[in-house]
């Protein structure tokens, strides 16, 4: 049994492309805007949807994503909406796979075996969980794995080729390399040395590898793309939004063409890419 | 709750840092390889003689221990006089007199122990959350000795109302970052020392302030504030010749109550007492008592009693006393308290400024306002205690950083 992760990566791989893969806060500003954003993020060239499920105290995010989160909290939204929203995602889109991605204390308050059920009905294809390493895999990861959902997990340049093979183990889908040891919404990666990092995860599993934190544009994702199977934005799209808000931090008119028409050129900059890795 | 029988509290915690269903290691992977190389190399310094030894030489000269067991007359005379209907009761009681060490709380016994740990591991940059500033001050007065840069994170709310310690850490050359995320508390400070950390994880050592945060923090911080309760254990055996009856103390994060309390848990005579932050009274919702209020959840690297809502969202504590004003508790507390070995109590703004006047004017000792919440319930439980009683409470730190918070208390409540 395939995930809509692994047919997507599989496609892509037959295509000989990278894959865009999108973050956005779920909820941000409010749900109906959050939910019409991630309907049109496919059509704008997006592969993977990756959905965040905010939280209070994001530990490994910087102001832009922090932003987020409590601008969807404050518009009402909870775990639950959260997925009730891929439910309602799921109703005209059956292709794209959904990751959601977050903390761990909201899932465990919600319950594991119940959350399971209820994300695996939901459409919900993945989990990203930041503060679960693999030393914690009891709590979530294995109980994911058995309920069919793939669990991603972050390797990072202080992931060292001794502690590699504890990571890549367990995790399924793909691995979500973060080109910097940092928070969201950092510093540029060098693509150079990001190509390097990707081969070098690469030579411990047949997993996709997709990179992250930095990315901001059609220039850097085409340089990611080129030494990846995807390439993930997050931030660059939370700046465009925000910048689409109004006074009251309501949504504003064009938020989401604004971001959508990001999303759109990035994913011009990753289809662009020469393909060299990922043979 | 009764009190299991196990054969002993004191094994904690286990190889993965549990105790019981709390504690864990749960971080970003960025930080993983970091958590690993600080646990080895505190594990190696704990079986090396000559850290020990190092350790009590800065402990003796540079921080000034032992601090002393001191019977507080005064208040065991009044608290005996006015305990109603008691004529025979009111322990007898003394405190435990960290407000005396260098920099004027138990914070610098685990500082210094983690500076040595960093100084070992040859990182060259320092940095700390701080609530009450105690912590931060700690921090920026070993970091000064040994010449190293500290950078500490501090809510702004903090900044605000704990003033002289921000003035003394800059004067001990530490730089001051006032955090404005979030609820701009304790909670906030750590998150924003967390992802320093993690952005800066080559060269950096996360000296944590309390009992909390990923493994091995909780064991190491306990063991670093473990000198207080040894120490209490040789001082009473001296002035007494026995165990204490009680112990009291009060626990935002837990360590300086941890410190105490642990080298006495397998000692079942001993009754033991933390006292929590209920601010404006745990029904008003407005407290910082995780354990009276909260419920087991997971953050800042450990799964502990938090406080939060449905959703798993943490809220926001409240408390006077900036030190006590974190959402969560250390997790050795957690299983403590559920395991019915040490019992968890409470104290709102009102009780402790009340205590905090009493202590200054009865003792000649201007509480800080951490203990004053101790204080605050030793004043019932020592009137529910015979004469013979003896009951230590852990002058956790001095009170010269909160006059300006209790005056405004003060102040505001005339009007």
């Amino acid at each position: 049994m395939t995930t809509r992760i692994e047919r997507r990566f599989a496609a892509l791989k037959a295509e000989g492309r990278a894959a865009l893969v999108t973050f956005t806060m779920s909820g941000d500003p409010d749900y109906a805007t959050s939910l019409e954003l991630a309907k049109a993020l496919p059509k704008a060239g997006a592969d993977l949807i990756e959905l965040g499920m905010p939280f209070t105290d994001p530990m490994a995010d910087g102001v832009a994503i922090q932003a987020a989160g409590l601008r969807a909290l404050k518009g009402g939204q909870t775990l639950i909406k959260t997925l009730a929203m891929v439910r309602d995602f799921r109703k005209d889109n059956n292709d794209t796979p959904i990751v959601l991605m977050g903390y761990y204390n909201p899932i465990y308050i919600y319950g594991v075996d119940k959350f399971l059920v209820d994300a695996k009905a939901a459409g919900v294809d993945g989990l990203i969980v930041v503060d679960l390493p693999p030393e914690e895999d009891v709590e979530l990861c294995l109980p994911a794995l058995k309920a069919g959902l793939n669990f991603i997990r972050l390797a990072t340049p202080t992931t060292d080729d001794k502690r590699l093979p504890a990571v890549l183990n367990n995790t399924s889908g793909f691995v979500y390399y973060v080109s910097i040891a940092g928070i969201t919404g950092a510093a540029a990666p060098d693509a150079t040395k990001v190509g390097a990092a990707v081969a070098r995860i690469k030579r411990h599993t047949q997993l996709p590898v997709a990179v992250g934190f930095g990315v901001r544009n059609a220039e850097s994702a085409r340089a990611i793309a080129a030494g990846a199977d995807g390439v993930v934005v997050g931030s660059a799209l939370i700046d465009v939004l925000r910048a689409n808000l109004d006074a009251d931090g309501k949504a504003g008119p064009n938020l989401v063409k604004a971001v959508t028409d990001l999303v759109s050129d990035i994913a011009q900059g990753v289809r662009s890419a020469a393909k060299v890795a990922a043979k | 709750m009764t009190v299991q029988q196990l054969n002993s509290f004191r094994t904690g915690p286990d190889e993965r840092g549990h105790f019981g269903i709390y504690g864990g290691r749960f971080v970003a992977e960025t930080l993983m390889p970091n958590i690993l190389e600080l646990e080895a190399a505190y594990n190696a310094a704990k079986a090396d003689p000559a850290y020990q030894k190092e350790m009590d030489h800065h402990l003796k000269h540079f921080v000034g221990r032992p601090s002393p067991l001191y019977f507080a007359e005064r208040l065991t005379e009044h608290l005996r006089k006015t305990a109603s209907g008691l004529s025979s009761g009111g322990a007898k009681i003394y405190f435990k007199r960290e407000d005396l060490n260098h920099t004027g709380a138990h914070k610098v016994n685990n500082v210094t122990g983690q500076i040595m740990l960093a100084l070992r591991m040859g990182k060259k940059r320092i940095i700390a959350e701080t609530g009450a500033g105690m912590h931060g001050v700690a921090t920026a007065t070993l970091c000064a000795k040994f010449g190293l840069p500290c950078i500490v994170y501090m809510g702004a709310v903090d900044v605000e109302r704990q003033q002289p310690n921000v003035l003394r850490m800059k004067m001990l050359g530490a730089e001051v970052r006032p955090v404005t995320s979030g609820s701009h508390t304790l909670k906030d400070a750590m998150n924003e020392a967390l992802r320093d950390w993690v952005t800066n994880v080559s060269d950096t050592f996360y000296c944590i302030g309390t009992v909390a945060g990923p493994h091995p923090y909780p064991a190491m911080v306990r063991d670093f504030q473990c000198v207080i309760g040894n120490e209490t254990r040789d001082q009473m055996q001296e002035a007494e010749g026995r165990l204490p009856d009680s112990l009291v103390a009060c626990i935002g994060g837990g360590s300086n109550a941890m410190g105490l309390f642990h080298p006495f848990l397998d000692d079942r005579s001993v009754e033991i007492y933390g006292v929590e932050a209920a601010g404006h009274g745990i029904p008003s919702g407005q407290h910082a008592a995780s354990v009276a209020g909260g419920r087991p959840g997971v953050l800042h690297g450990n799964r502990t009693y938090l406080l939060m809502d449905a959703d798993g969202q943490i809220t926001e504590a409240h408390s006077i006393s900036a030190g006590l004003d974190y959402p969560g508790i250390g997790p050795e507390h957690a299983w403590l308290n559920d395991m019915g070995r040490v019992k968890f109590l409470s104290a709102t703004d009102d009780e402790a400024v009340a205590a905090f006047q009493l202590c200054s004017q009865l003792e000649g000792i201007i509480p800080a306002l951490e203990p004053a919440h101790a204080l605050a319930r030793v004043f019932d439980l020592a009137a529910q205690k015979p004469k013979d009683h003896l009951m230590v409470v852990n002058m956790s730190g001095r009170g010269d950083k909160d006059l300006d918070s209790v005056a405004q208390f003060l102040e505001s409540k005339k009007k």
